[in-house]
């Protein structure tokens, strides 16, 4: 089979609009959740979160082209601009069949459908922008990036909650692996920070007023952020045959479903994915040596994460350092697997873990090396990424060095 | 104006516990009537509107919440200090 290399990286997230920025972030442990700002929203119980912050789209694109782009679709053009840029690529190279896009994304258009709500049913207007469903569309991203780059191959949106990114990148690692594709632009995008999305959000009483505090135990529930992250995925030779620089190699993807609770996470279905990844990617616990978890900061998800962790590792898992980077960039929903893989590209390239800010109080029920508070300076050649979905939908990743 | 309150608040909660409002009593707790958490989170949320206030009430830390759940009388007793109140303000 063959070998799947990422070759680029860009991103749009709270705590930076690039890579070097993201980097530079979450080795100082900087938090990105701050009160939030968009119309209505002294009206939402729950007003923090981790919005970007000074975005300018007229910076980045044309007038007439903006008009198709809601914001989830912004922050990905701009993050696969970059990504395209660090792998040296203006457009897909050699045959343009042979490249595609998988974006993940669960709200999609969602500003856009809060604006059009907004206008029709709170200002009792008849008429709503001539664009709104192209702007909404979940697969506008990716057709945007398609357009964009020429990619003619497969391209498609994927929409599993929480797990969408991951689920994206997944699938574009296995369609390169099995030879369908050369090369693929994957990753996922999210923008749900407005009153209609957020109002939705709280009435689920998940949501913290006051931060995310994954694997503390005083934390009490997730923070919503906001961003893209997006790279470019190529077959190993065809990297190497044009002389690109490989930021690191996935090794192996898993995906299950819990078939259990619509909300509730299970240890066994995130346990089983953990388990997947490894053996997809030939790897043994002991050779991971770190995990970026899911850790949303909810009371359910940590507990059950550490719980699928000890599972899969046994005794390994008291030696893997696993960090949730959600406390400085925030749960960014179908983008959050792949604002999260550059905490796995930090390790694995700069041996810089990223810790799990605001870690207060040691939680019995949450027992592992979570990397509290300080970036730590460790080599590690294997990580792992994981993904778990409302619904019961697991994605993890596994990543080596290149 | 006790009785309304918690004939309202029965019904209420029978409906989410897909009981009979004669089967639910005020020394009952919610998991003795077999609701899960979103059976809770509907349940208050049907509260919230029934008599206008806001709960404040995180799944999270349901037993630090200032709104007391642990038995069917008890959250007559918190709905009818909100109500009583003036109205609290968001979280």
């Amino acid at each position: 089979m063959r070998r799947v290399v990422i070759t680029g990286a860009g991103t749009v997230n709270a705590l930076a609009q690039d890579v070097a920025g993201t980097f530079a972030a979450m080795t100082e442990g900087r938090c990105g959740i701050g009160q939030l700002t968009f119309p209505d929203v002294e009206r939402l119980n729950v007003q923090i979160g981790a919005q970007v912050q000074g975005w300018q789209p007229e910076s980045h694109f044309e007038r007439g082209k903006l008009a198709f782009y809601d914001l989830f679709t912004q922050f990905a053009l701009v993050a696969a601009a970059q990504a395209m840029a660090q792998a040296g690529l203006a457009e897909a190279p050699g045959d343009p069949t042979r490249w595609g896009c998988v974006i993940g994304t669960a709200g999609g258009g969602n500003g856009t459908i809060n604006d059009a709500f907004r206008t029709v049913f709170a200002e009792g207007k008849n008429r709503v922008h001539p664009f709104t469903v192209p702007k909404l569309m979940n697969n506008a991203a990716c057709s945007h990036i398609s357009m964009g780059y020429g990619l003619q191959g497969p391209s498609f949106s994927v929409a599993t909650a929480c797990s969408s990114s991951n689920h994206a990148i997944g699938l574009a690692f296995q369609m390169i692996r099995a030879g369908m594709a050369d090369g693929m632009v994957a990753g996922g995008s999210e923008s749900m920070l407005n009153f209609g999305g957020l109002k939705a959000w709280e009435g689920l009483r998940v949501m913290s007023t006051d931060g995310c505090r994954p694997f503390s135990a005083d934390r009490n529930g997730m923070v919503q952020g906001e961003g893209a992250g997006v790279f470019v995925l190529e077959d190993y030779d065809h990297a190497c045959a044009r002389g690109a620089d490989i930021l690191a190699e996935i090794k192996g993807f898993a995906m299950t479903s819990d078939a259990g609770d619509i909300v509730m996470p299970s240890p066994e279905g995130a346990a089983r994915a953990i388990r997947g990844a490894l053996k997809d990617a030939g790897l043994a616990p002991d050779q991971i040596g770190y995990i970026n978890a899911h850790g949303t900061g909810t009371a359910a998800n940590d507990r059950t994460e550490v719980a699928a962790i000890r599972q899969v590792f046994g005794p390994a898992a008291d030696r893997v350092m696993v960090s949730s980077t959600k406390a400085m960039h925030g749960h960014c929903i179908g983008g959050t697997g792949a604002v999260e893989l550059l905490a796995c590209l930090l390790a694995l390239r700069e041996g810089v873990i990223a810790p799990t800010i605001n870690h207060r109080l040691a939680d019995p029920e949450c027992d592992l090396d979570v990397v509290p508070n300080t970036a730590r300076q460790a080599p590690v050649t294997a990580v792992l990424s994981n993904a778990f979905a409302f619904g019961g939908l697991n994605a993890v990743l596994a990543l080596a060095r290149a | 104006m006790r009785s309304d309150v918690q004939d309202q608040i029965i019904t209420i909660i029978a409906r989410e516990a897909v009981l009979e409002p004669a089967e639910v009593h005020p020394d009952m707790t919610l998991d003795e009537l077999g609701l899960d958490s979103l059976g809770l989170v509907e349940m208050i949320f049907a509260i919230e509107e029934a008599f206008n206030i806001s709960v404040p009430f995180n799944a999270n830390e349901p037993s630090q919440s200032d709104f007391d759940i642990s038995s069917v009388g008890a959250i007559v007793r918190a709905v009818e200090r909100m109500i009583a109140g003036p109205a609290p303000a968001a979280a």
